[in-house]
């Protein structure tokens, strides 16, 4: 293959990093003219969705990245997710005082990275990829430079974030020692009969360092502060592309390199999943501040995804694909409603703060209450249809007890989505709230909408799109 | 007459939207917006229970199997499937029966956010009949499960004093056991590569699973029903509900334990059930007779009869696991009564709760000098909970104790002790209430019933008289499909 059809492969790549480099030099030029910025990042994420949709499969820089159908499927959904955080987080600064250009730009580039990683095909694009986008998200996370606690939370990210990139490279190392490649498919046949006791150590430092990413416990210590931390659409934004990215990398690396050693990983990635379900129950019932339960609430969902995916199959892929989209919806949904709510100009983040939202902004406390509710899995919500597509491959497979111990911890979750519920419905509410940000409500309401009813259309379509891909990682 | 079904099913949302253009375009505390919103929601759910009627005219009675089926398909193995037979048409025209009644009740009673309150119970409405006409189990688990939403806002907005203790225990309890279902469904759809109720109910399960399968099962129905010891949040959630949700409640609600055990666990886990009927029978016999003897004790009306319900239920589980013809016919019968005369009796509770607001029966006494019309009425459906004869409660006792007695004779013969009990409870209440001299001066003007509750009353009167005096009416109806789901019960179970 010439180098001109291997560049073809990487169509959204270029796109993403040619239109994030022009808008800067743009921005750098004409740094009052953010709203072209603004645009000018969603034309380029439109651009690289249409050419992730319509551009023919295929592989290129020696395996190093891979254009199938996995890939596809995840690059639109990150594109399209990246796209609505541009003008959420855009106006949000703006209203604040903050007026700067890189904020979309910024996005442009954690979009690049993300797509590399739903796209790498060996360890060493592997870990450019998550680099990439980790290092845009740790600017974006302190974006806020006048509010402190984003200063920290921005600094916290970094720390915890560098040390799980150390874990990662130390393990990426050990499995390139001991198979002698980095390519996915080479290590697959280095481990087809499982792994020795070196790769399965590489293995397990990998699988802690993505568990890192994608915030599953015991590795989920930064989450909350994070989140707590960051401005509100920059929570959106991280909270729910990357953890898509992430978690296909996940089923990428496992499917495509270790399939031999499903068995072993599997193991792992049961204890992994049932403990971030259990931790995310658990802790998210002693918060009162909104955007650090849904923190926990994240861990829990990532949890379901794993146990999704520790199927080992097909199956359980797709179950892990429809999964993270349907919940990509609801949390981004969640937090542009955060965003738009405020009483008397001071944020409103704790659950006492939603005090009779329902008489005061009913379209904002509907979506809210139809997310709470996703979230906790109630028909005929999306996140009742994420959870019968990881419950059901996760019984397919054999893995009934993990998956009846993971619906029990959803009612435990249950408490802290109905408490939240509760108080939008039922307490009275405490004085006017201001007049919610038009772009934020615009985007929750019809995320919302989405997630009841037109996630019910929307599957027929998701459906076969996303089994398709999962048969792209490999495994039966 | 195609279609029939989800036109009788999704009728309600209707009225939804209607009110929803209302809210749209008037004030929600407007006087006429709220009068017209009450209006929207009477003659919907009329409009849906002439349907529904409309459909049990064209029903055949003669045929065992499904009816008017609806097929379509939707995504992965799941596809909307929508059919009624024997067993399940009946629940449909008792839910459409009694809705109009709620919202006729809820006429003077609900004074804040009532458009809210009508969209939740029209909401309730198509989530119930849903219940009772999916034919696709993941169909049915969304229709079961998201009718938990609306009873939570109904009890935690409009409930009492600790309507949100009350709407808490309801929906958690009830979530905990449905997840478990959920995993059952899951694991089936996953085994047979089919979520078609009609096709679960003649595929052959190995026994081993079916053990789990049908406690899984179990674990929702017995909630739902309830069961002893599981019963606990329904006094809590009748007690702090709204009369008309306790109505529902009691009328439809815990009907849908009985159909699903009727509907899934009989013929999709036959081993498992037979496995099992020595426990179904040990936990009936304890709610017949511990939730009488815990009735007689409570104070308060409503808990009294929320406990009544549970031992009534108690005769039900009883009759559906007999396994046989009368047994199950009663079971069907008596719960069908059951939805009448509790929802009348809750609807009872609700005309002297409107007038002094509180439900206390030592707060009452000689309301018959002052209320002789209500004192008639409540008689009524005393004896009809009792269990005389002429009263639809009548029929449905004695069938499925019948049943019972020729599967377990001792556990006939404790439940008989369960209608003495019932007796002594309902009767001591009535003597309370009713009898007496009227020594509290609060009650020296209260008035006997208004027009609006004779309306309430009357419909409720008749059904639960012909239902006693004419019980070949429901029989004829649900013969068929008893029939069928008895023989293939025996057969499988190899008797």
């Amino acid at each position: 293959m010439n180098f001109s059809a291997e560049l073809a492969v990487a169509w959204p790549e270029m796109i993403l990093a040619v239109g994030a480099l022009a808008l800067l030099v743009f921005g750098a030029f004409s740094p009052r003219n953010t709203a072209v910025v603004g645009w000018g990042a969603i034309a380029v994420l439109a651009a690289a969705a249409v050419g992730a949709a319509v551009q023919p499969f295929g592989s290129a820089f020696a395996g190093g990245l891979v254009f199938d159908a996995g890939a596809a499927f995840a690059k639109v959904a990150i594109y399209v997710a990246s796209a609505i955080c541009v003008p959420l987080g855009q106006r949000w600064f703006e209203r604040r005082g903050v007026r700067n250009f890189e904020f979309p730009i910024l996005i442009l580039i954690a979009a690049l990275g993300m797509g590399m990683m739903a796209s790498s095909g060996d360890l060493i694009s592997l870990y450019v990829g998550v680099e990439l986008h980790s290092l845009a998200l740790y600017v974006l996370a302190a974006m806020y430079r006048d509010d402190a606690r984003a200063s920290e939370a921005g600094l916290k990210y970094f720390v915890l974030g560098a040390l799980s990139s150390g874990l990662l490279l130390y393990g990426a190392s050990l499995i390139y020692g001991f198979t002698g490649s980095t390519i996915f498919t080479d290590i697959a046949v280095a481990v087809r009969g499982g792994a020795n006791t070196g790769v399965l150590f590489g293995l397990v430092f990998l699988i802690c360092g993505l568990a890192f990413k994608v915030s599953a416990a015991p590795f989920h210590m930064w989450t909350p502060d994070v989140y707590e931390g960051a401005p509100t659409p920059v929570v959106a934004f991280f909270a729910a592309a990357p953890k898509l990215a992430a978690m296909v990398l996940f089923g990428r690396a496992l499917g495509q390199g270790f399939a031999g050693a499903a068995p072993q990983w599997q193991e792992v990635l049961i204890a992994i999943g049932l403990i971030s379900v259990a931790v995310g129950a658990f802790a998210g019932l002693a918060q009162r501040n909104l955007k650090r339960l849904w923190a926990y609430s994240s861990i829990a969902n990532v949890g379901y995804a794993i146990l999704g995916m520790a199927a080992g199959t097909a199956e359980g892929m797709q179950s892990m694909l429809v999964f993270m989209v349907l919940y990509m919806i609801d949390v981004t949904g969640f937090f542009a409603c955060l965003a738009a709510l405020s009483r008397q100009g001071r944020a409103m983040e704790t659950i006492d703060d939603m005090a009779g939202l329902i008489k005061e902004q009913p379209g904002l406390g509907l979506a809210m209450t139809a997310f709470s509710l996703s979230a906790l899995g109630l028909p005929p919500f999306s996140g009742f249809w994420a959870k019968v597509y990881v419950f059901k491959a996760a019984i397919h497979a054999g893995l009934a007890w993990p998956a009846v111990a993971g619906l029990v911890g959803s009612v435990v979750a249950a408490f802290y989505y109905l408490r939240l519920v509760k108080v939008i419905w039922f307490d009275p509410a405490e004085g006017a709230t201001d007049r919610p940000a038009p772009e934020a409500r615009v985007i929750a309401v019809a995320l919302a909408l989405f997630s009841f009813p037109l996630v019910m259309l929307a599957l027929v379509f998701i459906d076969p799109l996303a089994a398709q891909a999962a048969r792209a990682f490999g495994l039966a | 007459m195609t279609g029939i079904l989800s036109l009788t099913t999704f009728a309600p949302i209707v009225g939804v939207v209607g009110i929803l253009i209302l809210r749209f375009f008037g004030r929600p505390d407007d006087p006429r917006t709220v009068n017209a919103a009450k209006w929207i929601a009477l003659v919907t759910t009329l409009a849906t229970f002439a349907l529904s009627v409309l459909m049990l005219a064209g029903f055949d009675p003669n045929q065992a199997g499904f009816q008017f089926l609806e097929e379509a398909p939707w995504f992965g193995v799941f596809h909307y499937r929508m059919g009624v037979d024997g067993v399940s048409v009946l629940f449909v025209i008792l839910t459409t029966f009694l809705m109009p009644l709620c919202i006729i009740a809820s006429w003077k009673s609900i004074e804040s956010r009532v458009l809210e309150y009508m969209i939740a119970f029209l909401v309730l409405e198509t989530l119930m009949i849903g219940v009772f006409t999916a034919l696709d189990l993941i169909l049915f688990y969304i229709f079961f499960e998201f009718g938990l939403i609306p009873m939570f806002l109904i009890i935690g907005i409009w409930g009492g004093q600790r309507r949100v203790y009350a709407a808490f225990k309801f929906f958690l309890y009830t979530l905990l056991g449905s997840v478990l279902m959920l995993a059952a469904i899951l694991a089936m759809i996953g085994i047979s590569g089919t979520s078609s109720i009609p096709e679960l109910m003649t595929y052959r399960f190995d026994p081993a699973l079916q053990t789990w399968l049908w406690l899984a099962f179990f674990a929702s129905f017995a909630v739902k029903m309830p069961m002893w010891p599981v019963h606990t949040w329904l006094p809590d959630a009748h007690v702090e509900a709204p009369t008309a949700g306790s109505v529902i409640l009691a009328g439809v609600l815990l009907k849908m334990g009985g159909y699903g055990f009727l509907r899934f666990s009989l013929p999709m886990f036959p081993h498992a059930s037979q496995l099992f009927t020595p426990l179904i029978f040990a936990l009936s016999v304890i709610a017949v007779i511990y939730t009488s003897l815990v009735a007689f004790r409570q104070v308060d009306i409503k808990k009294l009869i929320a406990y009544s319900s549970v031992a009534h239920m108690g005769l039900v589980t009883m009759g559906i696991f007999s396994g046989n013809v009368q047994g199950e016919q009663g079971a069907i019968f008596q719960m069908l009564s059951h939805g009448v005369i509790s929802g009348a009796l809750f609807l009872c509770v609700g005309v002297v709760y409107d007038r002094m607001h509180t439900r206390e029966i030592a707060f009452y006494g000689g309301l018959v000098n002052r209320m002789p019309w209500y004192a008639a009425v409540f008689m009524l459906f005393t004896m009809g909970n009792v269990g005389l004869p002429g009263t639809s409660g009548f029929v449905g006792e004695i069938l499925s104790m019948t049943g019972t007695y020729s599967a377990s004779t001792w556990t006939a013969i404790l439940a008989a002790t369960g209608v003495i009990l019932s007796a002594v409870y309902m009767l001591t209440l009535y003597r309370k209430v009713v009898f007496g001299e009227l020594v509290n001066p609060k009650l020296a003007a209260i008035a006997d019933l208004e027009t609006r509750e004779v309306i309430i009353f009357a419909p409720l009167m008749v059904a639960t008289l012909a239902m006693g005096v004419m019980p070949s009416s429901v029989f004829n109806v649900t013969q068929a499909s008893v029939d069928h789901l008895t023989a293939a019960y025996r057969a499988a179970i190899g008797g």
